[in-house]
């Protein structure tokens, strides 16, 4: 195992974990908020859950692209292909 | 582990080779469609128990069209509503022993959020005309241009690695969880797979409506009959 295969599995686990951090705080955010204003207004529920559906979503894409991002360093790093 | 950026290869069709994730898409594109033509040979105005169980289906995304994009969901139901349905049956398509989902594959997630791609460029043209849809580019301001343009090239991009993540992640875990527990050990995973793949292509409809609607009602006024009905629903 050469050098920069160690830093592309070393960066790719780097990359999930700070990358989920972010993420993770602000769908927590976004939930806490979410079930406040559910608990104000239980009638405009529906509305608030398919918004907060499409939030998270949006939110949850940072984390997918570091998971994306970590795949390809782990599975399909152009690095690698320059060194024999 | 096979890299799930990859595709096996089954057999070749001339020059063309074909891959698992194609075949499981045809045989999902097969069973709907079917599926479709034998429910719809005999409708009465009476609906049997099949009958108005699919027509409560048909009624959920007609009123999910109507509250999202606040325009008759006559035009969009086809396509939004194949969309949902398609993502929907592939997201749970490796309850079948064997198959895994199309949708944990790049391509066949690329060729969706592709559809989506045009289709927000057709039925932005059908419904404000090419001049009209032009114009969304520089809404709000024409500074916004360069931004507009792009956000359409990157919200398609997103469109298609959320999918991919998330069904491929889940495939990934279990087969993970798999090598390294043992056999049972990842069945409530694969229920929670269950509940990401519906809220997925839950997501996938929904955004697709927001990008469609972005185009076609840009600066338009929602007129009243249309505002959302005051009745609680539930998600589906």
């Amino acid at each position: 195992m050469n050098w920069l295969a160690l830093a592309s599995i070393v960066s790719a686990a780097m990359a999930v974990s700070f990358g989920a951090i972010g993420p993770a705080l602000g769908e927590g955010r976004a939930v806490a908020a979410a079930m406040d204003a559910i608990a104000r207004q239980p009638e405009s529920a529906s509305t608030i859950s398919r918004t907060l559906f499409v939030g998270l979503a949006m939110i949850e894409t940072m984390a997918i692209y570091c998971l994306v991002i970590a795949l390809l360093l782990l599975f399909a790093n152009p690095l690698l292909k320059l060194t024999p | 582990m096979n890299s799930p950026l990859t595709s096996v290869t089954l057999f070749h069709v001339g020059p063309v080779p074909v891959t698992l994730p194609v075949v499981v898409t045809w045989a999902i594109m097969a069973a709907l469609v079917l599926g479709g033509r034998v429910l719809t040979r005999n409708l009465s105005l009476v609906p049997s128990r099949t009958q108005a169980a699919f027509e409560l289906v048909v009624d959920t995304v007609d009123s999910q069209i109507r509250d999202t994009m606040r325009v008759e969901p006559g035009p969009y139901r086809a396509f939004i509503g194949t969309l949902f349905t398609f993502i929907f049956v592939a997201n749970w398509s490796w309850l079948v022993p064997g198959v895994e989902p199309p949708t944990a594959h790049l391509e066949t997630d690329a060729a969706l959020a592709l559809l989506v791609f045009i289709a927000v460029i057709w039925f932005g043209i059908r419904a404000v005309g090419v001049k009209g849809y032009l114009a969304t580019f520089a809404y709000p301001s024409p500074i916004m241009i360069p931004l507009n343009f792009l956000e359409s090239l990157t919200r398609t991009f997103s469109l298609l690695v959320r999918l991919f993540g998330n069904v491929m992640s889940g495939v990934f875990v279990i087969g993970i969880i798999l090598s390294l527990a043992g056999l049972l050990v990842p069945i409530p995973l694969m229920a929670l797979d269950l509940l990401t793949g519906a809220v997925q292509a839950y997501i996938f409809a929904i955004l697709a409506m927001v990008f469609i609607a972005g185009v076609v009602s840009d600066g338009r006024p929602v007129p009243a009959t249309l505002a959302p009905s005051p009745s609680p629903r539930t998600l589906p």
